[in-house]
């Protein structure tokens, strides 16, 4: 397979036609490329994992030499092993049925050409990313990914708020990507090489568990990773990432980009191991993160901010599953959360197409009869993400719960954390299902999905379905973790709690068995409903932390305060000038008492230093 | 001889392209064009394919024998890249002025000419001497260009910009005495050559003033805070071509004369002198990324980026290693093209809008995507994207600089944070937004995308493929830094270092 270079290739070459027409193209022309570009890529990656399937073989791929200077010989290289293959075959996979979405979805848009070219950019920035066989490669995918998020994030860029939440988006990341950076530099400066494989050899034998560098090293990639991943502190982004087009935040911020600070600390898995106060810090940011998210998504009414917090809250699992060593886990909830909540996405997005862009959940109702495609969707997704038995959803995050219960010491309280949070996952996945689906009605759908829309919904449902049943090649790649304690009562409460999660949601959204209104209303849980919309205020609190201090300093340095200091010399020579032209009077008399002034004081002086 | 046909061909060019104007006012727009593209074409047909000594073109004739003052040019790989960089900007420069200016077209395009020639002899010039000569004959003509054909403070400007570059060169020239007269002290003779001159054993604190003096003057030129304010002004009130020029190139003359003279000639001075010298170009990363975001000037704000992304050039000079100096020979050359590119855009929207104002700009994607795309490509050029130049040049900086000092790093890298605030919100500013459906204007036209996309394409490469420009550059810096080794203060152990730079997160 020396082709592999043609799998992230094709929807690159397509993203430069794209962008070359500058908008000229036919859109039938660039729906064909732009979707055709990414199918043919997942089709390459077909071929690629049935090969990877039969031989089990790692297959490295080197193009050329990035630059050399002295023994910094980063290469433009691929390493393809069973995670590769998996991450390649959700970009690809899922990617094409989100392209094929999105050709029905921005039909009528007149930048149809530019969404194209941005969307396979992103597809080829993020097939870099996860094939690198160097750290360095993997950051140009990492800096790429997160360029395209801020182009489609701003895609509308007529809308400022749009811009800002795209500015945003680019620029919290970016804080984590500079961490991130410094790490690559410190991994370098120890190690003498950023090539993962060699790296995490090196490390392993220069290293004792537990000393200062990879802790160090460690905790900069991680920051990174909460970055890129919108996990705390660095989660603040995503909720306003929304405001680029549904397909988009399917693909981008919730399938793949966002799941890039997962493979991340999987891929070197070996220097968390060496660091067990990072890794434990992992699951504590997962833990947290999955809690905090979980209870915004809870008080949200816009419908794509309660799956953001919802992504936010999920990839928070999978943080946790990397911090508990159960990294095939965190893996497989990867990919069942890029299956149900893509499915999620692009059924929100077609409520959203079909409702005259509508996002406001307590506008809809009853579209369980007006929209059943999306209907059903909804439902099976929702199922999925709150994790029902059987479904996806179910097989990955129990293995991850199971896994925290079993770590010692901090195990039990990261496994309540993680039911808690799974309680509430049922809870606000299902309000979102019961106020969009029953109910009465307060908008009737102005049209229906067509088949380039359904069919990537049907499929998806399919995945999302049985996508628990999947193998995933990561043998392997990761230690094996050894076989769960068969403890039957964990595993009842595991399974039992997302049920009574939908009893709730049932009880408050539906059958009102339960006045939601008179709490919400109250004083008290008024305050709390406002604090979880505002997303724990955080907002506003980095708002006045960073951003307030940040403009205020620009704004008073604004007139260059240095030129004060220029101004002053200006000033004094200035004096000086008149003070001296004052003594040019044209008077001889002046003049000659001037001389003889100076004459006597010379000859004094002379005759002082004479003595 | 190449080397000095070079300098005269720009030389008579500007002659020519002066007096052409009496013929047709069109005409100068021409022979200069003609002008570069015959030196671009001279300089790459006479290059020699071996090196003759430490050199790749040497040649020395008698000047003023009694005062030891020699013609003497040398060309090695670093000077051969910069005067490539040089006549391509020269290009860019011609044909960004190509509608932009109607007064006194001749004139306007022999200062355009006689700068060239003025830069192209600095980073020829080894007889000390000789190359003050050219430090001071390249202002003059860019002097004229921003008093003459600038916007509406220009003569505030152009005054500003000659009085810091004159000071600070009367600094270098005193410099410059000193050391040939403490050069006759130990050699026995009166010499201006820089092979002369290199490897003293000078004083130490002599040789600390001495140094001093070559700083200030490069450092000026860089600039590096706190000399920078010139710049701001000159870079905003300069014609589109001027702007090109000194962003592209005269800055890069410092940081040339940093790394050829002020620090091999002082080595000790230097290697003590480095600490500071770093925190200069710390600051200098961060306080010209802070006034680059509170700009609404578009020059203003891409001038203040200047500021920012020169700091990275000190501290790669000054980390003194292979991978850092290789970043700021990289920066030099990426810095030159995407500024370059940038204040071309600026001059082509206010030739367009007569505004440079970006709070009156807004949406203007939407009537020029052409220029939009511009616009953005270069902004995540100059926010170091990877995959593009700049990237490179601050990845070896940074890498190079974390061996030696990785607190100064950690700093410095937030330099990578503020960049990006300071370049989207320029985007935002201008080409994002509501656009006001009153305003028309013409969207880049054949010729300015030729010149766009020539530099884009020069940025992809310097990004993805930087392997002949490093080529070309190592053996100079690999000698270099056989003369200077890397001085004992500088030198922490990266371990230590490491452990510092948790203590400072």
């Amino acid at each position: 397979m020396a082709s592999i270079w043609l799998i992230p290739f094709f929807p690159l070459a397509s993203a430069v036609l794209l962008l070359l027409s500058t908008g000229r193209m036919p859109r039938q022309f660039a729906a064909l490329l732009g979707a055709g570009s990414v199918g043919l890529a997942a089709v390459c990656v077909a071929l690629l994992a049935r090969a990877f399937l039969a031989d089990q073989e790692v297959r490295e791929v080197t193009l050329w030499t990035w630059m050399t200077v002295g023994n910094f010989t980063p290469r433009i290289a691929f390493y393809i092993d069973g995670l590769t293959v998996v991450m390649m075959s959700v970009i690809t996979g899922v990617g094409f049925l989100i392209h094929l979405y999105s050709i029905e979805f921005m039909w009528e848009d007149e930048s149809i050409c530019r969404y194209f070219a941005y969307m396979n950019l992103f597809v080829a920035a993020m097939l870099l990313l996860v094939m690198a066989d160097n750290l360095l490669l993997l950051y140009l995918g990492w800096e790429g990914v997160g360029l395209c998020s801020y182009l489609l994030v701003g895609f509308w860029y007529r809308d400022p708020n749009n811009g800002k939440a795209a500015r945003k988006a680019f620029v919290v990341t970016r804080i984590g990507d500079t961490a991130m950076a410094l790490g690559l530099m410190l991994l370098f400066t120890e190690l003498g090489t950023l090539d993962i494989q060699p790296l995490l050899a090196a490390a392993n034998s220069q290293w004792q568990t537990g000393d200062t560098l990879p802790i160090l090293a460690t905790a900069l990639l991680l920051g990174g990773a909460v970055g890129k991943s919108a996990q705390l502190p660095l989660h603040t982004w995503l909720p306003d990432a929304m405001a680029g087009p549904t397909p988009v935040s399917a693909l981008i911020h919730a399938a793949t980009m966002v799941t890039a600070g997962v493979y991340l600390i999987a891929r070197t898995f070996g220097l968390f191991l060496l660091a067990p106060p990072t890794q434990e810090a992992v699951a504590w940011i997962g833990l947290l993160t999955l809690l905090l998210a979980a209870f915004a998504a809870l008080a949200q009414h816009d419908i794509k901010r309660i799956l953001a917090y919802s992504t936010i809250s999920q990839i928070g699992y999978m943080f946790l599953a990397l911090g508990v060593s159960a990294f095939a886990s965190g893996i497989f909830h990867l990919v069942t959360h890029a299956f149900f909540k893509a499915l999620l996405f692009l059924a929100a997005g077609t409520v959203i197409h079909c409702l005259h862009h509508e996002h406001n959940i307590f506008r809809m109702g009853g579209l369980r009869t007006r929209l059943p495609v999306v209907f059903w969707s909804f439902l099976i997704g929702s199922a999925a993400l709150a994790a029902l038995p059987f479904t996806s959803g179910f097989y990955s995050k129990d293995a991850i719960l199971l896994s925290a219960w079993e770590v010692p010491g901090i195990g039990p309280w990261l496994w309540a954390g993680g039911l808690l949070g799974a309680l509430l996952t049922g809870i606000y996945s299902f309000r979102l299902v019961f106020i969009v689906f029953f109910g009465e009605a307060h908008h009737e759908p102005e049209r229906q999905p067509g088949w380039k829309m359904a069919l990537p919904l049907v499929l998806l449902c399919a995945l999302a379905l049985a996508g628990g049943l999947l193998v995933l090649p990561l043998a392997g790649v990761f230690p094996h973790t050894g076989h769960h304690q068969p403890n039957h009562l964990v595993e009842y409460i595991s399974i039992g709690t997302p049920l009574l999660g939908l009893l709730i949601a049932y009880l408050l959204f539906l059958g009102r068995q339960v006045s939601i209104d008179t709490l919400v209303e109250s004083p008290g849980g008024s305050a709390l409903r406002d604090f979880w919309l505002g997303g724990w205020r955080i907002d506003p609190l980095y708002d006045a932390l960073w951003v307030r201090p940040y403009t205020a300093l620009a704004h008073w340095w604004r007139k260059e305060p240095l030129d004060g200091v220029y101004n002053g010399v200006v000033t004094v020579v200035q004096w000086a000038h008149h003070k001296l032209i004052a003594t040019q009077t044209g008077e001889l008399r002046w003049y000659a008492t001037t001389m003889v002034f100076g004459l006597v004081l010379l000859v004094a002086i002379m005759l002082r230093n004479a003595a | 001889m190449s080397m000095a046909l070079l300098i005269l061909i720009l030389l008579v060019g500007g002659l020519l392209a002066w007096r052409s104007e009496k013929a047709q006012a069109n005409l100068p727009r021409w022979v200069a064009l003609a002008t570069v593209v015959i030196s671009l074409a001279f300089l790459l047909a006479t290059l020699p394919q071996e090196h003759t000594g430490n050199w790749l073109q040497h040649m020395k004739l008698d000047w003023m024998p009694r005062f030891g003052i020699a013609f003497e040019l040398a060309m090695d790989g670093v000077s051969l890249l910069l005067l490539v960089l040089t006549l391509l900007l020269g290009l860019v420069a011609i044909a960004s002025s190509w509608s932009e200016i109607d007064f006194k077209p001749g004139l306007f395009h022999a200062n355009l000419l006689w700068t060239l020639a003025g830069v192209c002899g600095v980073f020829l010039a080894v007889d000390l001497f000789l190359f003050f000569l050219f430090w001071e004959v390249m202002l003059i003509p860019m002097y004229l260009l921003i008093a003459i054909w600038g916007h509406e403070n220009k003569t505030y400007a152009a005054m500003k910009f000659f009085i810091f570059t004159q000071a600070s060169g009367l600094l270098m020239l005193l410099a410059i005495v000193v050391l040939a007269w403490q050069g006759m002290a130990i050699n026995g003779q009166l010499s201006f050559s820089y092979s002369d001159l290199l490897g003293l054993e000078l004083d130490p604190r002599l040789g600390w003033w001495t140094m001093l003096g070559f700083f200030l003057a490069f450092t000026v030129k860089l600039p590096a805070f706190p000399f920078h304010t010139w710049l701001p002004d000159a870079h905003t009130q300069a014609p589109t071509a001027g702007s090109v020029l000194l962003a592209g190139i005269l800055l890069k003359t410092g940081a040339y004369g940093l790394l050829r003279f002020c620090i091999p000639l002082f080595p000790q001075a230097s290697m003590e002198f480095a600490p500071v010298a770093m925190a200069l170009g710390v600051a200098g990363v961060l306080y010209g990324a802070v006034l680059a975001f509170a700009q609404s000037d578009f020059k203003r704000l891409v001038a203040y980026s200047s500021v920012s992304h020169m700091g990275f050039v000190l501290l790669g000079l000054y980390a003194w290693n292979q991978l850092a100096l290789q970043g700021a020979v990289m920066q030099m050359v990426a810095h030159g093209v995407s500024t370059a590119a940038l204040f071309m855009l600026a001059g082509a929207l206010q030739h367009r809008l007569h505004t440079r104002d970006m709070g009156r700009m807004g949406g203007l994607w939407h009537q020029a995507p052409r220029m939009g795309a511009c616009a953005m490509f270069f902004a995540v050029a100059s926010l170091g994207l990877p995959g593009l130049g700049n990237f490179v040049a601050e990845i070896l900086v940074l890498l190079g600089l974390f061996a030696v000092q990785p607190a100064f790093t950690a700093v410095a890298a937030l330099g990578l944070i503020t960049a990006a605030v300071y370049s989207l919100r320029m985007l935002q500013q201008a080409f994002q937004g509501v656009p006001d459906k009153q305003r028309s204007m013409p969207d880049f036209d054949a010729r300015e995308m030729l010149a766009m996309g020539a530099m884009m394409a020069a940025l992809l490469w310097l990004g993805l493929y930087p392997q002949p420009v490093l080529d070309l550059a190592r053996p100079v810096l690999e000698g270099l830094q056989t003369l200077v080794p890397p001085g004992d203060t500088v030198a922490a152990q990266a371990g230590g270092a490491a452990i510092v730079l948790g203590a400072g997160l």
